[in-house]
């Protein structure tokens, strides 16, 4: 065990905190969830492609740097830590790109990957539908195979970027006669093919935070499969993984929100807000949940350099990314909300931490509910029987 | 940067699993409560034999020389086999203590098993554990560490729930201890927390592991409780409060072994044992629920994971104490 870091880390972590200060946008960009911000945002991505560190993780020949996985978990503390703009690359670049490098072709690979990092493909997410949201394996949205194409028609919802994305990743049944998880296949879709319509759903905070998408006779060529026909679900599956786990929160942005928190806090102390008190320190225990959110994001660092040591021993991540969504998300969550009750009275005034409170909201519900994945802790971890 | 344990670190850890697996049985526990001292017959010598109780000393004086890092990988093991013995007082705190302060005699006796001992510090309250087994007690005494020979001491005996932990109020002539010269009061502290916390975790595993399988095997409406969600969710929750609070007691163990700022230290230390303290709480009540009344009774063994997570929560320092100290490290104090 040794927790200093060598000096080839810290070589790597100098180099990713200079080049994210000097090249930090000088002005805030718009809302991702706009047309605007959706392109200044998309400029972002190719600034960090540019410097090299927009996917950092991914071989060189792709447009990454070969990372380890402690550089990339201290390539995301650096990140967050800095103060750049979130990533609208997030989908693509944490969901879909491990599913391409695991069961892309050649062909898939080069023609998607080097996309994905520079930003000129943005991907949003097509898995869930009206009467499909946990229950994932009940969608009903069909592709026909049609000489070289494949022929979609129904109704995917909740795509985050999905309004503004280039590409969505879906999810369909190919073999409408097979139950439930067989017969479903994992499509790429282009967001310009003929028959797609989408539709903004406004967030209950006025952002458009994502899209239903409508598919009419839409066409897509049958080279975009992403896996084999039928496997959609193990497909599905492996990217699922990536969500709940490593790749999709890292702990950087809640050691960065906790060290904010931690900010706030002390200002509050200085000033006092509630009930007109000034000055009066800190509520003590608005100070516990303080120490609290510190802890957690501590917590969640060191369980993941945990985690990550045994992956780089050949371990396997597995069911066990269940335990990491569930802690992210609820402690996300947790932090924002005590960020509120310090801001008191000016709570509901629109902020940073309100829009990461609306944000967090969405967390222990997106990526598989906490239900869910309680559910997986309990029978996949734990071993309890199913029924 | 490389979290993980060391082969050596695991294999430790596999031998003294055995040791309590085969030494230290719930019936070898069950007996131990019915003796004058509460003690296992004959596992502090086997202790003492595969190098347990020497963990912390330097190899110079005959010890294995190694640091809170091995440590925390066994005391988390200790408290998975229940294990009766005041090993964070003798291993963590009063070994090393001794070494510090190079009292040849005294730490040769402690790590041959010829001789127990114990610790009163002022983070651990008033009650000194296991006083009538001990043969020395390393004290806190003015800013200072003072070792008092047993035959010095007045022990005025008080009741745990938990009757594998014999404490007493304990009174001495400092005139009459010999000062450990150079043994810093803030460190023993900080281990004494650190080893409690490994403790912690070791017995939040044991619950849930004595739950897992009750809730497979008891059926109600046809079919095991197991499968319900209610049950399986309280059973998450356990095993979230394991798996994020283990890797803070491992970390704040190197931060111990390998950190010279006593701040970031003691900030460390806290954060494990505030999380492992809240760990064994939820584990404590989430697993005498899944057992249902069952797990009341004293027949049946959960008991003593039950009373060890209930006293090891609040010892040296309960979550509330360690989260102000985390609070001050963070300048939140004011």
């Amino acid at each position: 065990m040794d927790l200093e870091l060598s000096p080839r880390y810290v070589e790597f972590r100098d180099e990713c905190r200079s080049w994210l200060h000097d090249n930090r946008p000088t002005e805030p960009l718009a809302s991702m969830d706009s047309a605007a911000g959706f392109e200044e945002h998309r400029l972002w991505e190719r600034t960090l492609f540019e410097g090299g560190w927009s996917v950092p993780a991914w071989p060189a020949a792709y447009g990454g740097r070969d990372c380890d996985l402690v550089e990339w978990l201290i390539y995301e503390e650096e990140y967050w830590l800095s103060g750049v703009p979130g990533r609208v690359s997030a989908n693509g670049v944490s969901l879909l790109a491990p599913t391409i490098f695991n069961f892309g072709t050649q062909a898939q690979q080069d023609y998607f990957l080097p996309r994905m990092a520079n930003g000129e493909h943005i991907w949003a997410q097509g898995w869930s539908e009206p009467e499909a949201g946990s229950d994932l394996a009940g969608i009903k949205t069909t592709a026909v195979r049609d000489g070289d194409d494949y022929v979609i028609n129904g109704q995917k919802t909740w795509c985050s970027r999905g309004k503004y994305a280039d590409w969505i990743f879906c999810i369909v049944r190919t073999d409408p006669t097979a139950e439930r998880h067989a017969g479903l296949s994992y499509l790429l879709v282009p967001a310009d093919a003929p028959g797609m319509t989408r539709r903004t759903i406004r967030r209950l905070d006025q952002e458009s935070g994502f899209a239903e998408i409508f598919f009419d006779d839409c066409r897509v060529n049958a080279d975009n499969v992403l896996g084999e026909p039928g496997q959609g679900w193990a497909v599905a599956m492996a990217a699922a993984g990536s969500e709940r786990g490593l790749s999709l929160r890292s702990p950087g942005r809640f050691m960065a929100a906790a060290e904010r928190l931690r900010e706030l806090a002390t200002a509050n102390a200085a000033t006092g807000t509630a009930m007109g008190e000034t000055g009066g320190g800190l509520d003590a225990r608005l100070r516990d949940e303080v120490v609290d959110a510190w802890i957690r994001a501590e917590a969640y660092r060191w369980q993941t350099y945990f985690v990550a040591a045994e992956l780089m021993a050949g371990g396997d991540l597995g069911s066990e990314a269940s335990l990491m969504k569930v802690f992210w998300s609820e402690m996300d969550l947790e932090l924002h909300a005590t960020a509120l009750r310090l801001l008191g009275d000016e709570a509901e005034v629109p902020s940073d931490w309100l829009d990461g409170y609306v944000f967090a909201l969405g967390g222990p519900i997106y990526a598989g509910t906490n239900e869910i994945q309680r559910n997986i802790i309990a029978e996949r971890v734990l071993g309890l029987p199913r029924r | 940067m490389h979290f993980a344990f060391t082969d050596e670190h695991d294999m430790f850890r596999d031998t003294v699993r055995e040791i309590f697996a085969s030494e230290c049985s719930t019936e070898a526990i069950r007996e131990s409560w019915d003796s004058v001292d509460g003690r296992v017959r004959g596992l502090w010598a086997t202790l003492a034999e595969v190098g347990v109780l020497a963990i912390m000393a330097p190899t110079e004086v005959g010890g294995l020389g190694m640091d809170e890092v091995a440590l925390v990988r066994v005391l988390e093991e200790a408290g998975y086999g229940g294990v009766p013995e005041p090993l964070v007082e003798h291993v963590a705190v009063a070994v090393p203590a001794l070494a510090t302060a190079g009292a040849a005699e005294l730490l040769d006796a402690a790590i041959s098993g010829e001789s127990t001992c114990t610790v009163a510090l002022a983070t651990g309250g008033p009650n000194v554990v296991a006083p009538v087994a001990a043969d020395l007690v390393v004290a806190e005494y003015s800013g200072s560490l003072l070792a008092v020979d047993s035959g010095a001491l007045t022990v005025v005996p008080k009741d745990s729930i938990d009757q594998s932990r014999r404490l007493a109020e304990i009174s001495y002539d400092p005139d009459a201890a010999t000062l450990l010269a150079g043994a810093d009061v803030a460190l023993a502290s900080d281990r004494a927390a650190l080893g409690t916390a490994a403790q912690c975790v070791g017995v939040a595993r044991r619950l849930l592991d004595f739950t897992v399988e009750y809730v497979k095997e008891r059926r109600q409406f046809g079919k095991p409780v197991g499968s319900y969600q209610a049950v399986k969710h309280h059973l998450a929750n356990v095993r979230l409060g394991i798996e994020f609070s283990a890797p803070l007691v491992y970390r704040a163990a190197w931060s111990v072994a390998h950190c010279d700022d006593a701040v970031v230290r003691g900030r460390d230390v806290s954060m494990a044992k505030a999380t492992a303290s809240d760990a064994v709480d939820r584990s404590c009540r989430a697993a005498l629920q899944c057992h249902g009344a069952i797990g009341c009774t004293y027949e049946y063994d959960l008991q003593i994971w039950l009373k060890r997570g209930w006293s090891l929560s609040g010892a040296y320092g309960a979550a509330s104490e360690h989260r102000d100290r985390v609070a001050g490290a963070l300048g939140l104090l004011g």
